[in-house]
């Protein structure tokens, strides 16, 4: 039996609301399966499982918030027995929620269960072990209290005399119904998480900052001509060719692909670039295009859309939020010309493309004028040297002016 | 029993009037140290009683602790009921060779034909500006000695009445009167007339926490009691008053009916009677409790002069407020 616990999504998060549970206890779950939806500072994001097995007991109601780690099912392994002492059934999610006192007419309440000793005490899992005040424990034994699924109120989070009461009360009362909307994000939230997140970083991360401006004239051309065929909603946009040239680039300087840890630099297991998206009424998320070195344009094109309107409505996977291996910032035409990023620990890099101008360029010892954009590195001193970082500009440049072959 | 009024009188007048009453009461009791007599005391606990009661009962000495405790201990084995006052129990260390290597083992070393019936008043602790040579609080580590006992008078009743018990102990007794206490001014019931030195008292009954303190954080603890009850939290305060022995049973009754816990002293933490309280509540009440042990003590630094760090270094009712709280009512 294993263990789904809150994701962290992101340095900043420190706890999250479950909204909705999307599996039943019973559901048959495989590795990516979206099982839940948890509402946390930048909005509602899905949560999928990394794990194949059978769902089994649900430990976390919806409304509840609980803290980054907290276990919020059982899953056990496909064939495994039951947990003996299976979760009352939920009710249906249209069932009308239920009477805090049982209507007289109903059975008589239920005895306590009394959990009958087990023959073998199994090592608690690491990560599943229940914090409880030692008062707490005591009482809970004496009631035979089954403390899963139990919400500590104490000192940092522990279940108290008064937790274990009050379960100890409610236990006859039918588990609480309902489910709570599913919303997008509240920009105070997010504003809170992305001040915590920037700060961390210009607090730990020594930046340094690599500048290049770069020829645009033949990437633009291309893109024209490739575009001449879509219909408007399969148009390639700029943004995909510096999204893609600049996760080529990064398996060549792959130090700068991947985390800070606390024993150093931990390369990312793929080039997942976290695409940042401006969001309506404030606020940032930069989600993961999974191995966007591997993609089409068309299909990263594809991805982009999809990536927006999701960010924008509250529909981003917990995966997408946890992977990304850098950042990638394009400001788009009606951006600045230059952007210099602050890196989203613990990443180790972010890479930004200003709006695309035309300026007076130097070709041939004559001048001509050329669309050009400036692109620009901020990365972690820590983790690379700005020789490294020079190339990878130099390399998404070289890229860029041979836009074929992206 | 009449019914007198209550007797308004400051610590140091309690102190006082301990020491003019024994030596009235016994010819075998004097009092010696250093600038005791002609001075009347460094905080003025003697001042005019070389003059009441002669030098031959209030001694100056020289300026040299281990010289005048070792002699109060060759008195004390002779016969004599000396009260030895050391300046400050910063500088008592000189003389720690005597009272722990001869004081406290004298008794024991000799199979009971010596008693030792010593009893050495110090003053501790700080809020005075007299920086990290005058200011810290080594009562903890007096406790760490059998064969001796440690009080702690915080109020002015046991200002009073403690020395009388002390005396009267066969074993040598260490008195550690807090210095920011010498000024505080507390009423005397006059139908007491003695008090125990073996048991913790509950200064304020509540259900909630349990503040164990003693001496100088006394005040600032019902302080911060005060302040909770504000928030409606009910804190309960218990005045060790003895820190060797230590009265457990007291402070785990309380504990077994508040299940919290927040030991207050002006020592440091590490090695200190707030980890010996601290351990003892691990050991003998781990079951009734219902959070986490809180300590709030002085800083890890020797005393700043500087009265804004002194002041930061040390106990508070805001800190001690918020450790309770933090228990009770957590974030």
């Amino acid at each position: 039996v294993s263990a789904f616990i809150m994701p962290s999504l992101g340095a900043d998060m420190e706890a999250g609301t479950l909204v909705e549970w999307l599996k039943r206890p019973g559901d048959r779950v495989k590795r990516g399966d979206v099982v839940a939806v948890v509402d946390t500072q930048k909005g509602a994001i899905e949560i999928e499982i990394f794990e194949a097995g059978v769902l089994d007991r649900i430990l976390v109601q919806p409304g509840e918030k609980v803290p980054v780690g907290t276990p919020m099912a059982t899953l056990r392994s496909d064939g495994a027995a039951q947990e003996p002492e299976p979760e009352p059934p939920q009710p249906p999610p249209e069932a009308p929620p239920a009477p805090e006192r049982p209507p007289p007419e109903a059975p008589p309440e239920v005895p306590p269960r009394i959990t009958p000793p087990p023959v073998e005490i199994p090592e608690p899992e690491a990560g599943l072990r229940v914090r409880i005040s030692p008062a707490a424990r005591r009482r809970a034994a004496a009631l035979g209290l089954d403390l899963a699924g139990l919400r500590g109120t104490g000192p940092e989070g522990a279940l108290t005399l008064a937790d274990i009461e009050a379960a100890a009360a409610a236990r006859v009362s039918a588990p609480p119904s309902g489910r709570v909307p599913r919303v997008g994000f509240d920009p105070a939230e997010m504003r809170r998480a992305i001040a915590a997140a920037m700060a961390r970083s210009k607090r730990e991360i020594p930046h340094y900052y690599l500048t290049e401006t770069v020829d645009l004239r033949r990437a633009l051309a291309w893109l024209d001509a490739a575009n001449r065929d879509r219909p408007p909603t399969e148009r390639l946009l700029p943004a995909v060719l510096f999204l893609k040239a600049a996760a080529l680039a990064l398996r060549k300087v792959p130090e700068l692909n991947g985390f800070w840890e606390k024993d150093g630099f931990l390369p990312g297991a793929g080039v997942h670039v976290g695409w940042a998206i401006s969001l309506r009424g404030g606020g940032l998320v930069a989600p993961a295009i999974h191995d966007t070195d591997q993609k089409a344009l068309a299909e990263l094109m594809a991805a982009l859309r999809d990536l927006v309107q999701r960010a924008r409505t509250g529909g981003l996977r917990s995966s997408e939020l946890t992977d990304p291996t850098i950042t990638v910032t394009s400001l788009g035409e009606h951006g600045a010309e230059t952007v210099i990023g602050i890196i989203y620990p613990p990443q180790v890099a972010i890479i930004g493309f200003g709006r695309i101008v035309e300026r007076p360029w130097a070709v041939d010892g004559a001048l001509a004028i050329r669309p050009v954009a400036t692109l620009s590195l901020a990365a972690d001193h820590r983790a690379s040297d700005g020789h490294r970082g020079g190339l990878l500009l130099a390399e998404i440049e070289r890229l860029l002016q041979e836009p074929e072959a992206l | 029993m009449t019914k007198a009024a209550p007797v308004k009188m400051t610590y140091r007048e309690a102190c006082k009037q301990a020491i003019r009453e024994a030596i009235l009461a016994d010819p075998r009791v004097f009092l010696m140290g250093e600038d005791v007599a002609r001075y009347g005391g460094c905080y003025a606990v003697t001042k005019g009683l070389a003059e009441e009661l002669g030098e031959d009962r209030i001694r100056d000495t020289p300026l040299s602790e281990s010289a005048f405790v070792g002699a109060g201990i060759g008195a004390a084995i002779a016969g004599m009921r000396p009260i030895v006052e050391v300046m400050t129990c910063n500088f008592s260390l000189l003389a720690l060779d005597q009272i722990v290597n001869n004081a406290a083992t004298i008794p024991h070393m000799s199979g009971g034909q010596f008693a030792v019936p010593l009893v050495i008043r110090m003053a501790t602790g700080a809020g005075r500006q007299l920086a990290a040579q005058h200011s810290h609080s080594l009562e903890g580590w007096y406790a760490h000695i059998p064969g001796i006992k440690v009080l702690a008078p915080a109020t002015v009743e046991d200002a009073r009445y403690m020395l009388q018990a002390a005396l009267a102990d066969p074993n040598p007794v260490l008195i550690f009167e807090h210095i920011m206490l010498y000024n505080m001014e507390g009423e005397l019931d006059p139908r007491i007339e003695a008090v125990d030195i073996s048991s913790a008292k509950v200064r304020r009954a509540g259900k909630d926490v349990t503040l164990v303190t003693y001496g100088g954080s006394l005040f600032k603890t019902l302080d911060a009691a005060a302040a909770l009850a504000a928030e409606g939290i009910e804190a309960e305060v218990i005045d060790l008053r003895s820190l060797r022995p230590l009265d457990m049973a007291t402070v785990v009754a309380s504990v077994a009916e508040t299940r919290r816990v927040v030991v207050v002293d002006e020592g440091w933490k590490s090695g200190s009677i707030s980890a010996e309280v601290a351990m003892r509540l691990v050991e003998d009440a781990f079951f009734e409790l219902d959070a986490p042990i809180r300590r709030v003590c002085s800083a890890e630094v020797p005393m700043p002069y500087a009265a804004h760090l002194e002041q930061a270094a040390l106990p508070q009712p805001a800190t001690i407020a918020a450790a309770a709280r933090s228990l009770v009512a957590p974030a």
